[in-house]
């Protein structure tokens, strides 16, 4: 193939076919990204840093397999890892200015399993530090530009890893989801992202946000390419405990369509406060198309929905100022002299940590402290029950839970900076799904008016990625949305 | 009143969470460390089994509940010794609780028996802290898998509070838990003392003593502070709460940190590790593999081979030397006679002979065939050269003379050569015949000394 544009708009599923076909090489099909990148990554800002040495080496071992007759799905698949994600050697910050200059002297489990299958990988993507934002505004490097509107957000806090997708600069990205920093940068840049089940995919490698609710997932331009990226990703890793050991059958039943499914549309989530027109307008469609192909639609309630966002906001804070404490300038990363530890823990820490992270470490700190466990964390822990018991109670009465990932398009850069609260809210749709643990996709659902993404969020019972993956699948087929590189150019 | 609250280090091959091994004292700096205990950015714990299970077989042997659920929690505080800035421990489900320990007859209550990990080790260049110009962090210890094993307050003296430390000692290898060597560091003992008033029940501010790496140690420090407290308060002032560490080379104890600066530790349940459901059978399992333990054992010994009640005490104490005993009883020598040469030889030196030597050796002894003195030269070689001791007395000539024809020849050229002794015997100075006995071990050494001295008093008339 000569044009070598077209090379980026691809699928896996295309780009693998063509590569067997010798339609074109893997190292071609890196450097087409490589160009792209080249030329439009300087507007998008999606990558943080670039991988030359390790795309040329694994461009040129998936040659060998591909001529070796070596038929995995994923092999010379261009991939950008976001970048909390530790690649051995590849310099991993989680977008924070305290790991600066940090080479993890290992790879993840989930990006060794992508390498084991082939996958080439570009570079590392921009986040919000820590993963703790949802427009990547929050990066201690720069922010990242929507390819749809590059002076609005795209989303996060995996931001930098769903524009990449979205921009054409890349067939993969790896994402992780805490409290929707997949799900909802999928739904503002156009892209399908995947969150598993809790537990389904290792979290080994992924430096930690908040443990219990982190979890790595894809973004991708097709619900089948997530389906495969999550087929080669999930499964027990005995250097993670929290992974389990249930047969990774994520791709049963994944063209059989809606019908006789039933799926349930919370009236919380589909009338939830500040939900944009043109994103409701959006899903009344998404709704009336899975409808049409046969899906029954039934009203479910999430009545604890309320409470979520105070329990996640007490929950991931704690877990966080735990998980951080080991930035303190004495094995790695950033250091600044002092004359005591004391004061080197705080200078290093304020320097180092931004704004955003500084609050949060703050709050959980003060949650878990003597006095207001209780009344915090723990009370948080038995909303947290709750919810859990909310979807159980939904799940009785559906297959599938159905509604917008996120309430508003992307909004313009610096519009919610100034106001966390209103920034919080961007994930009030997609929490939920945190806290119970739940699968949950996001695909694209048309656009609105100003042409700009909107996102339809399915979730499932735990472990039943197949369901949620074969609802976008039934959507994505009937509807004729596709996922799409955005006309950037 | 004392409590204590020890920890061991369990007897396993790997760290508490990854898969180092735990290494020996002496080992270069950070050579015993990898990604996981080095607290990099994204790694994850894993539970080793092997502690579980010691730790486990140590509340049973301590006869504590186990609940079916446990978790492990973290404990949030900054050190550079402390790779993660938490330590994983355990805090309000602990692995077991509500055990005892017997001493003496009487039961030493055990509050709980948990399992946690080590920190690393901070070396300052420089003589005192407050002064060195450079620290250093050694990170083998981080991550080493720790029992901690708390007693409620039932220890009334330094000696009570020594005794326990030497019997868990004495418990933890029996049942093969820890080799808890404590200059190795694998156990640490951490009394916490409190005085209170003769016929009072309530107990004053406690103090908290560190830093004490001998059982040698662990009696003077308390002694030091017991009497420190004691001036305190007959002075008129109060205790304070405080931790303090014990300075050997001073002989006292020292404040390092008090209540006050106490810090908030934040427990909350580790979110990385799924809580553990202790399945019944495990349990079971490991009840029924547990040896002997000494309590029961010295009861054995006493009740079986009718051992004196502070026979048993010494010789249950030690696995080893209780074993030997059994195996020695046997086959086929006497007990009171094996323990006699078990406490009053082996222990002392350390050198154990088979059971089969052993037993031989006691039979030659008891049997008359050798002296006492005799019996311990043949020991000896007998654990040097790994011998049948009758084959050593049968070569050595070492057989003890017992024919009364061929000591009479003896005896009476003793009588010949002392004629002032026999004098003085004869006319009622029974002590002379000391002198004589003397004599005649000279002359003939491997004299029967019952029978000699019989034929002696029958030839002195």
């Amino acid at each position: 193939m000569s044009d070598l544009t077209n090379l980026t708009e691809l699928t896996i599923k295309e780009a693998a076919r063509l590569l067997r076909l010798r339609s074109f090489s893997a190292a071609e099909l890196v450097t087409a990204h490589a160009e792209r990148i080249e030329r439009l990554d300087r507007r998008v800002k999606a990558f943080l840093r670039f991988t030359p040495e390790l795309w040329e080496k694994q461009a040129e071992e998936a040659d060998r397999r591909i001529a070796r007759g070596d038929l995995g799905p994923l092999v010379g698949i261009p991939m950008a890892v976001k970048d909390v994600l530790c690649v051995r050697g590849v310099e991993t910050t989680a977008g924070s200015r305290i790991l600066s200059g940090f080479r993890p002297p290992y790879t993840g489990t989930a990006v060794s399993r992508l390498f084991a299958a082939g996958a080439v990988m570009l570079g590392v993507t921009n986040c919000d530090e820590f993963a703790m934002g949802s427009s990547t505004e929050n990066s201690g490097y720069h922010p990242t530009h929507n390819p749809w509107d590059l002076d609005r957000v795209p989303g996060g806090s995996s931001g930098g890893s769903a524009a990449a997708v979205a921009a054409g600069e890349a067939m993969i990205a790896l994402g992780t989801d805490t409290g929707g920093s997949i799900r909802q940068p999928a739904a503002l840049c156009g892209v399908v992202g995947m969150k598993p089940t809790y537990g389904r995919v290792s979290r080994y490698g992924l430096i930690a946000f908040a443990s219990s609710l982190d979890q790595i997932g894809p973004f991708t331009r097709s619900v089948e390419d997530a389906a495969i990226v999550l087929d080669a990703m999930a499964g027990h890793d005995p250097l993670d405990a929290t992974s389990s050991n249930r047969p990774n059958d994520v791709l049963r039943d994944f063209d059989a369509g809606v019908k006789g499914l039933r799926l349930g549309v919370p009236r919380e989530y589909y009338d939830v406060e500040g939900i944009e027109p043109g994103v409701k307008t959006a899903i009344d469609m998404a709704i009336k198309a899975l409808r049409e192909a046969g899906a029954e639609i039934v009203d479910v309630t999430l009545p604890h929905t309320d409470y979520g966002l105070a329990a996640y906001y007490i929950i991931a804070p704690a877990e966080c100022s735990s998980n951080l404490a080991r930035f303190d300038g004495v094995r790695y990363g950033l250091c600044q002299d002092a004359q005591n530890i004391t004061e080197a823990y705080e200078r290093t820490r304020r320097k180092g940590f931004g704004t955003e992270v500084r609050r949060r470490v703050m709050l959980g700190t003060y949650a878990l402290s003597s006095g207001y466990y209780d009344a915090y964390y723990l009370k948080a822990q038995k909303v947290r029950t709750l919810i859990k018991r909310d979807f159980d109670a939904a799940f009785e009465k559906c297959d599938a839970i159905i509604s917008a990932t996120s309430p508003t398009v992307a909004f313009p850069l610096g519009s919610r900076t100034q106001n966390p609260l209103s920034m919080y809210l961007c994930d009030v749709l997609t929490l939920g799904g945190n806290l119970a643990g739940l699968p949950g996709i996001s695909v694209p659902c048309g656009m609105t008016d100003e042409v700009l993404p909107v996102g339809l969020q399915v979730l499932a019972p735990q472990w039943r990625e197949d369901v949620a993956l074969r609802v976008a699948r039934a959507y994505e087929v009937t509807s004729g949305v596709k996922a799409g590189v955005a006309p950037i150019e | 009143m004392i409590g204590m609250e020890v920890h061991v280090q369990p007897t396993t091959r790997s760290k508490m969470f990854c898969g180092c091994a735990v290494g020996q004292l002496g080992d270069p700096p950070n050579s015993n460390v990898c990604e996981i205990c080095l607290g990099m950015p994204g790694v994850l714990p894993v539970i080793n089994k092997a502690a579980v299970e010691a730790c486990l077989k140590t509340a049973l042997a301590l006869s504590c509940e186990i609940p079916r659920h446990t978790k492990f929690d973290r404990k949030n505080y900054m050190y550079p010794d402390l790779p993660k800035g938490y330590q994983i421990s355990q805090y309000d489900l602990p692995m077991s609780l509500n055990g005892f320990l017997e001493l003496d007859g009487r039961r030493v209550r055990i509050r709980r028996v948990h399992l946690e990990e080590d920190t690393g080790k901070l070396i300052h260049a420089g003589d005192k802290l407050h002064k060195s110009w450079e620290s250093f962090v050694d990170l083998n210890r981080a991550g080493v898998p720790l029992m901690e094993i708390v007693s409620e307050p039932d220890l009334g003296s330094a000696d009570e509070a020594r005794d326990y430390a030497v019997a868990l000692r004495t418990m933890l290898r029996t049942i093969g838990a820890s080799e808890a060597e404590m200059e190795k560091g694998q156990l640490r003992a951490e009394p916490n003392i409190s005085l209170r008033r003769a016929g009072s029940k309530e107990l004053g501010v406690k103090t908290e003593l560190k830093n004490i790496n001998s059982f040698r140690a662990l009696h003077r420090a308390i002694l030091y502070e017991v009497t420190r407290q004691t001036e305190v308060l007959e002075s008129g002032g109060a205790v304070v709460q405080e931790t303090r560490g014990w300075s050997e080379a001073e002989g006292r104890t020292f404040s390092q940190r008090s209540k006050e600066f106490a810090e908030d530790y934040r427990y909350f349940p580790e979110p990385d590790l799924p809580p553990l459901e202790i399945d019944a059978a495990w349990i079971e399992q490991l009840r029924s593999a547990l040896p002997e333990l000494p309590g029961a054992r010295r009861g054995r010994l006493v009740s079986q081979h009718r051992l004196p009640a502070a026979d048993a005490v010494l010789i249950a104490a030690d696995r080893e030397l209780a074993d030997l005993f059994e195996a020695a009883v046997a086959a086929g020598a006497e007990p009171k006679p094996v323990a006699n040469w078990i406490i009053g030889e082996v222990a002392p030196s350390g050198k154990i002979p088979t059971p089969e030597h052993l037993a031989d050796l006691v039979k030659l002894v008891t049997g008359g065939s050798i002296t006492r003195d005799q019996g311990r030269e043949v020991l000896v070689e007998s654990v040097e050269t790994g011998r049948l001791p009758s084959d050593i007395v049968r070569e050595h000539g070492f057989a003890q003379l017992s024919d009364e024809s061929a000591l009479q020849v003896e005896v009476e050229a003793v009588i010949a050569a002392n004629p002032r002794a026999v004098e003085d015997y004869r006319a009622g100075k029974k002590q002379a015949l000391g002198a004589l006995m003397a004599d005649l071990k000279k002359r003939a050494p491997q004299a029967n000394p019952r029978i000699a001295s019989e034929l002696l008093l029958r030839l002195l008339g």
